[in-house]
């Protein structure tokens, strides 16, 4: 059988801030009503974590639930149950008009870290990234120079980021290069 | 530079999270029209100095079509409003006519 990578296999940059490969993550695009009460009690069955409000991430202690757009979820999941979870969401939701899935093998996963975290961000996304306007618990769908890709804070004030498998290693770089140890402008 | 308010996911993108789609509200004439309705479908488009109505896609965002309404000249924006009407929403053009008294665009006025 085939041995899965994470897109950039654990590659490793310290600057102003630390990035790194997150490494193998389940995530299964949900479209459907949010709405619905029978699409709420699939995803939480298959995440332990609620549909979040818009423009939020709601995380739990084995996954978790990202706002995408109104008809658009991104769940994640720990990566060896995956399958296994899209099938059980197909039956939680069979007569919704609803659709899920597995996405994992397609996107890029990356964690950034440390103080320069919102500065390596701010000098390629057209978001606010003061701490004011971009909290814990927040999540952004945005362009992060040439390409699309999305993110959330968690608690602990790391940031994860999501963009397309076939343009990781573009976004890798990218990061490294805004986190260049002598490109700071400290304006968080 | 622009910034336009998704109504669909809240945010305030500026203009590079979005892709442009041209003049709102267009009518499509298609088989059974006449020469001239389906000429003028495909090519007549205002281009005013002032009110104006676009489509704009939230492409590096939420990925949905919405309305804009703003000033081409001072690019002002009056509002932003949902893809689901086939012509400006009432509060949309009150709010135009607050500050610009005597517009018109096509037949809306
Ligand atoms: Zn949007």
């Amino acid at each position: 059988m085939s041995d899965p990578v994470s897109a950039m296999n654990g590659a490793k940059f310290s600057g102003l801030a630390q990035v790194e490969d997150s490494g193998l993550q389940g995530m299964i695009t949900l479209r459907g009503d949010l709405a619905s009460d029978t699409l709420k009690a699939a995803v939480k069955a298959a995440t332990g974590a609620d549909v979040p409000a818009s423009g939020h991430v709601s995380l739990s202690a084995e996954g978790g639930v990202a706002w995408m757009s109104p008809d658009e979820l991104l769940l994640l999941v720990p990566y060896e149950v995956v399958d296994a979870k899209v099938v059980d969401l197909a039956e939680a939701l069979k007569g919704e008009h609803a659709l899920a899935v597995n996405v994992s093998d397609a996107r890029g996963v990356f964690r950034l870290s440390g103080d320069g975290a919102r500065e390596v961000l701010a000098k390629i996304c057209p978001v606010d990234m003061s701490a004011e306007a971009f909290k814990p618990g927040q999540f952004r769908r945005t362009r992060m120079a040439q390409v699309a890709a999305a993110f959330w804070l968690d608690d602990d004030g790391a940031f994860h980021i999501v963009c397309f498998r076939s343009v990781a290693a573009y976004v890798f770089n990218l990061l490294s290069v805004s986190a260049h140890p002598q490109s700071k402008v400290g304006v968080y | 530079m622009l910034i336009l308010e998704c109504p669909y996911c809240g945010v305030k993108a500026e203009e590079t999270e979005l892709a442009a789609g041209g003049e709102a509200h267009l009518k499509r004439f298609g088989p059974g029209s006449s020469d001239e309705e389906f000429h003028d479908y495909l090519f007549m488009r205002e281009n005013p100095k002032g009110v104006h109505f676009e489509r704009w896609r939230h492409a590096n965002g939420c990925g949905k079509w919405f309305h804009a309404a703003r000033c081409t000249m001072t690019l002002e924006v009056f509002g932003t409003y949902s893809a689901q009407t086939t012509e400006p929403p009432k509060e949309i053009q009150d709010k135009i006519s607050e500050k610009r008294p005597n517009w018109t665009w096509r037949d809306v006025k």
